[in-house]
Formats: C-alpha cells, structure tokens, sequence
C-alpha cells in the first residue's frame, strides 16, 4: 500500500467525531489512516490536547496528517497540539479551515488517490471558499 | 533581583484558588454569550495546577512557569487552554532568555500578551482576555516603579473588565452571537481580570 495524508477528527462531542470517522471510513474504505478524538479531558463536550495528539501520531502517514475540526476550541486546541509534537512532525501537520464532516469526506477521498497534503487541504478547504 | 520560590507559590495558589472560586460566574457569563464551560474548565486547569504546585515551585523560575502553561494546555479542554498555557509559556520562554522577575515584568507581561495575541489571532477591542490584559501591560508600563503600580493595576483590570461589556464580540464562540454579545461582559476578560487582582491581592498581602 502506498502511503497517503492521514485524517484526524477533532469535535467537542466524541459522538459527533465517532460518527464522522464512520462516514469517512464507509466512503473511502481502509485506504486511508483516520483517527478521531472529541470531549474534553474529564469526558464532557470539549476538546483535549493530549488526545489530538495522540490521534494524530495514530493517523501518521509520512505524507502527512489533515486535521478537521468543529468550532473554534477544538482549532486552538489542535494548532496548539501541532506545536507539541516532536519536530519532525510538525511540519506535516496542517488544520484545515473547512466544515468537519464535509471537509473530512472529501480530504479523505482526495488522499485516498495518493494526493499531497497541500492538495488535501486545498480540496477540504474548496468546502469554505464563497 | 529574584523572586522567592516562597513567594511565587503562594502567588500561583492565590491565583488558582480564586479562579476556582469564581468558576461558578465564569460559566454563567459564558452561558449568556459562549457555550457555558469556562468555569469548569479554568477550574480543572487550575486545580490540574495546585496538584503539581510543589513540582512547580520546584523548578527555576522560567521553568516553573512553562510547567504552569503546559499544565494548562494539557488539561483545560477549551480554547483557554492554548490561551493562557501560550501566556505562561511565553513568560517562561522570556525568563529562559536575560528577563527577570521582578525588574523585567512588564517585558515578560509583554511577551506573554503577544503569544495570547498570536495564538487567539485576536487583537484588543475584539471582547477577549487580551482587552483586560493589553490594558494590564499598558499600565505596567507607564507606572512601572511607581509606589502604586499594584493599585493602579487592579484600578485597570476592573475597569477594563467593564468596557468589555458594550463590546460586540468579532472572535470566539460570541462572535456568532454577532450584535446579541453586546451588554456581556467577556468571560476571558473576567478570568483574566480575577487572576490579576489574585496576584495582586498576594503581593499587597506581603508588601
């Protein structure tokens, strides 16, 4: 298998972020590496550093990792986890500014073809143009 | 010129404890303009923090408030994690680098505002913590050796506290609420406000 852009969820609601890797994987199969993460650290709707960044080193592809999320908290929170990882990786790390369960979607399928990350972001992010 | 380890633990529980303690109002000023979990997530950051304050105070001074951010990022659970964890960890990044405590605060202050003001890309005026903070450096500044620098600074985070409420909110989750944010005052703001006047309320207590 050739390597192709991770996925990563980020939602304040686990349910909300289980629910839209399941979409995901129903649509482009087990091509593509996708890991998810939502709620905060005691369990209740938020998100939570440690977490993205675990899903993050889950969803590793040297290709890279796009990271979708839902509102603003579940952004800081994962601009903040690209900067903790180990330096290698955080280059390849991008947040995309698109809707989640859209924006997931169509980067999955962009990188199912074995696109880049910059093209994976682009077509995720297409979802946000006016 | 240093700070004790004595002193800057008992400043950092100060701070803590008084978030704690006012998490109840945080989250009812973010139910009326954001999603109503400020309070409980400055809470189990700070007490994240009060649980490790003696691995804290431990460290030198620049590490020690790197901990503190970490600490934060690590377990807010909100934006204001990334928020004020980047503001502790810029301070400590700046005391890693010729800043001192007491001489250089409001150096350090400054570069702690400016990694709130990177991460949040939000500026003053737009109904955030940076509307009592910028206000806060400004009068480090421009009072800075003055006898009433801790007055002076108290008199500025309430006041500017207050001038967040007309605000009509451009960034976070109370800009959606657009023009229906105006009346409120900023729950960032407010939290930022309570952890000032902690801090000031320590070093009035020691003076």
């Amino acid at each position: 298998m050739t390597d192709t852009v991770g996925i990563v969820i980020v939602s304040h609601s686990s349910d909300i972020a289980k629910g839209t890797a399941d979409m995901v994987r129903q649509m482009v199969g087990s091509e593509v590496k996708v890991a998810f993460c939502g709620g905060n650290p005691d369990g209740g709707l938020g998100t939570s550093v440690p977490l993205i960044i675990d899903a993050i080193n889950a969803a590793w592809s040297p290709k890279g990792v796009a990271v979708l999320v839902d509102l603003g908290g579940a952004e800081t929170n994962s601009e903040m986890a690209v900067e903790m990882l180990e330096p290698a990786r955080r280059d390849l790390v991008v947040v995309c500014n698109a809707p989640i369960v859209e924006g997931a979607v169509m980067a999955a399928t962009e990188a199912a073809g074995g696109s880049s990350l910059a093209q994976v972001k682009a077509v995720a992010e297409e979802l946000s143009a006016d | 010129m240093s700070v004790p380890s004595e002193t800057f633990k008992s400043l950092v529980k100060a701070a803590a404890e008084q978030v704690i303690a006012s998490a109840p109002e945080l989250t009812s000023l973010d139910q009326a303009i954001g999603d109503g979990d400020h309070g409980t997530n400055m809470k189990r950051g700070c007490e994240a923090v009060l649980g490790k304050l003696d691995a804290i105070s431990a460290q030198p001074l620049d590490e020690a408030f790197k901990m503190i951010g970490k600490t934060l990022v690590m377990t807010v659970g909100g934006a204001s994690g990334p928020l004020y964890g980047s503001f502790f960890l810029a301070a400590g990044e700046a005391l890693s680098h010729d800043k001192h405590l007491p001489e250089d605060l409001a150096d350090v202050f400054g570069s702690a505002v400016n990694a709130v003001s990177a991460r949040g890309r939000s500026h003053v005026g737009e109904k955030t913590m940076l509307d009592v903070l910028v206000p806060v450096l400004e009068t480090l500044k421009s009072a800075a050796g003055q006898p009433d620098l801790i007055a002076r600074v108290r008199t500025t985070a309430t006041e500017a506290v207050e001038r967040t409420a007309p605000m009509q909110a451009t960034k976070g989750r109370a800009s959606f609420l657009g023009a229906r944010s105006v009346g409120h005052v900023d729950p960032g703001a407010r939290s930022s406000c309570v952890l000032v006047q902690a801090v000031c309320a320590g070093l009035e207590a020691r003076a």
